[in-house]
């Protein structure tokens, strides 16, 4: 047991704590969070919303990451009509109707995730992307189906799925609904798993809550983009129940692939021919 | 019957936690038991009295009981008197053979797992246990399991499929445990496994919320055929306090946040999230395990008769049906 606590004690060793700051600031400079360089906006969205110094990830929009994604031009979208309706007519300090309208505005998207098809390096695939700039990436009705028709849509036309996950969780002004989603998208999963069909997660900073404890961890094979903060309870939540300080590294991608939870760490650079390659393995 | 004994004893001197509402209930169950003591040692009779307040007593728990809001009904829901999963084993499930562990790290003593019958149904039995002294609740670390729970229970519905045993899940929990153990040990990706699993599992599983319904950990041995409710058990995708402190920055809010979620049975039946809401006795399960057990065991006898007729390929046809229709009406295509 000494041994163990030990063998853990190392490996926090080698990550990084968490980072504070992870909006992306407006503005032609911008102050790299992880090497506090000063880089060139241009120069980091160039390369692939990565600081050019320290390979910082940087958050990315849906429509970012499925441009840096797929090959150019290839990316036909599905569903992108489905809108949430506010059943349950929820309202804290405002009332979720108003804040939908108010994201929808601010992102031009219904709700948070995009799905479609698209090619990757010539590989065809089924493609849904969470969108953490619309309510942070929540997961409420209209996530959930899209994410279940584009599960079943890969088990219709035998296509490999691929994910990205970005989310704060199930979203709470949904309630009931939005953790339905949870059983709701599993159930799909386990359809697709029947059919025989290829299932890539990439969890990207952050992947939290419900998002984490259903479809994100169902991944036949599951990357994480570098240092992505990815887990069920929030630090927060856990330093209070806990009454004491988190270790260093926890909840990276580094300490999920020390415990053994995901497939492989690969920096957005890598991620087109390491899709590429699982499919391939897959024979899919 | 041990249990059921401490039970009643905790129940009788429920003075010692007393919801803020039950007030006036129990000062008037106090001057019943006077005048009933009264009359045995003095000889007089007060018979007459003592009917007319047992009358207005019923009166105004009815009154009570009907008028509850979310968070009344959530505190409800968490009364420390209030049957568990191991009370309902004991009042309702005949030759109770609890199975342990998850075989690869431990035994989750949080989840409560075995085979029994219930009303001459075998089944296996799964539930979240919160415990009753606090030694008790230590141990079962107040109902919110590890992940080796959630994998001792998928472990179990497995035995259970595999040898044609329906499943019976009682949910009663806060939330999955939110701490360093849990997250190293993958406490999202056990459930998400247990969805997957369950939502396909070729035997009928039966889920009944007895109490709290806390999201994620809640679901994690709640996916099946039917869902149902007691009737002033809460489910909800965060617990009030919680959602408060988020959404409102305080805790101050909860009884504004337990309103917002929608989290009372009677409204999730007329969403259609659930699909039947079982009565609790007058006054609330605590006040008559006994009569809540009957309706529970009642519950699940009809559900299993119904689920048992269906072949299998059948059966886990329509589960995923059920599932799959779950919040399509909160969408809608432009």
């Amino acid at each position: 047991m000494a041994q163990l606590q030990n063998l853990s004690a190392n490996s926090w060793e080698n990550v990084t704590p968490a980072r504070k700051n992870v909006d992306v600031p407006e503005g032609l400079w911008l102050k790299c969070p992880e090497c506090a360089g000063l880089i060139y906006r241009k120069t980091m969205e160039e390369q692939q919303h990565t600081c050019p110094d320290c390979r910082y990830h940087f958050r990315v929009s849906a429509k970012q990451r499925i441009e840096m994604l797929v090959d150019p031009g290839s990316f036909e979208e599905m569903d992108a009509d489905i809108a949430p309706v506010d059943v349950l007519k929820f309202a804290d300090k405002k009332a979720y109707s108003k804040r939908l309208t108010d994201e929808q505005k601010k992102t031009g998207s219904k709700d948070g995730l995009r799905a479609g098809r698209a090619f990757v390096k010539g590989r065809p695939v089924v493609l849904a992307v969470m969108d953490f700039t619309f309510m942070a990436g929540s997961m409420g009705a209209v996530v959930g189906e899209k994410i279940t028709r584009a599960v079943e849509r890969a088990v219709k036309e035998n296509l490999p799925l691929v994910m990205v996950c970005c989310s704060g969780g199930a979203r709470m002004q949904e309630s009931t609904i939005s953790l339905m989603q949870m059983a709701k998208t599993s159930a799909a999963l386990a359809r697709l798993d029947e059919a025989g069909g290829l299932f890539i997660c990439l969890l990207a900073d952050p992947t939290y809550g419900g998002t984490t404890a259903s479809f994100a961890m169902l991944g036949d094979v599951i990357f994480a983009e570098p240092k992505a903060l990815i887990g069920f309870a929030g630090p927060r939540v856990i330093a209070s129940t806990i009454r004491a300080e988190l270790p260093a590294g926890f909840q990276t991608a580094e300490f999920l692939q020390e415990k053994g939870f995901i497939d492989r760490i690969v920096a957005r650079q890598d991620l087109r021919s390491e899709i590429a390659r699982t499919i391939d393995y897959c024979g899919k | 019957m041990f249990r059921e004994f401490a039970m009643a004893k905790q129940a009788s001197t429920s003075t010692a936690f007393t919801l803020e509402f039950e007030k006036p209930i129990l000062q008037m169950e106090r001057q019943i038991g006077d005048l009933v003591t009264l009359q045995e040692t003095k000889g007089t009779d007060y018979s007459a009295e003592i009917n007319a307040l047992r009358q207005s007593l019923t009166a105004m728990l009815r009154k009570t009981y009907q008028g509850l809001t979310a968070w009344e009904t959530v505190q409800v829901a968490r009364h420390p008197a209030r049957p568990q999963t191991r009370d309902y084993i004991d009042m309702i499930v005949k030759d109770f053979d609890e199975v342990h562990g998850d075989r690869k790290f431990g035994d989750d003593k949080t989840m409560v797992t075995g085979m029994g019958r219930i009303s001459g149904h075998k089944c296996m039995i799964i539930g979240h246990h919160k415990g009753r002294d606090t030694k008790e609740k230590i141990a079962c670390n107040f109902g919110c399991a590890h992940p080796e729970g959630y994998r001792k229970a998928l472990l179990k519905m497995q035995f259970a499929e595999k040898f044609g045993l329906p499943v019976v899940t009682f949910i009663d929990t806060p939330g999955a445990y939110p701490g360093i153990g849990s997250e190293e040990r993958g406490v999202a990706e056990a459930i998400a496994v247990n969805l997957r699993e369950m939502s396909r599992l070729r035997v009928p599983i039966v889920c009944i919320v007895i109490g709290e319904g806390g999201s994620g950990g809640a679901l994690g041995i709640g996916v099946g055929d039917r869902l149902a409710m007691m009737q002033y058990a809460w489910y909800s995708v965060i617990s009030p306090e919680g959602c408060s402190g988020i959404l409102w920055k305080g805790g101050e809010n909860t009884a504004d946040a337990a309103e917002a979620l929608k989290l009372t049975s009677k409204y999730l039946k007329s969403m259609g999230i659930i699909d039947e809401i079982i009565e609790e006795p007058l006054g609330a399960a605590h006040r008559n395990p006994r009569a809540a057990a009957d309706g529970v065991e009642k519950y699940i006898d009809k559900t299993l008769r119904e689920l048992k007729r269906v072949p299998v390929e059948k059966l886990v046809d329509q589960r995923y049906e059920r599932i799959r229709k779950l919040g399509t009406d909160a969408v809608t295509s432009a």
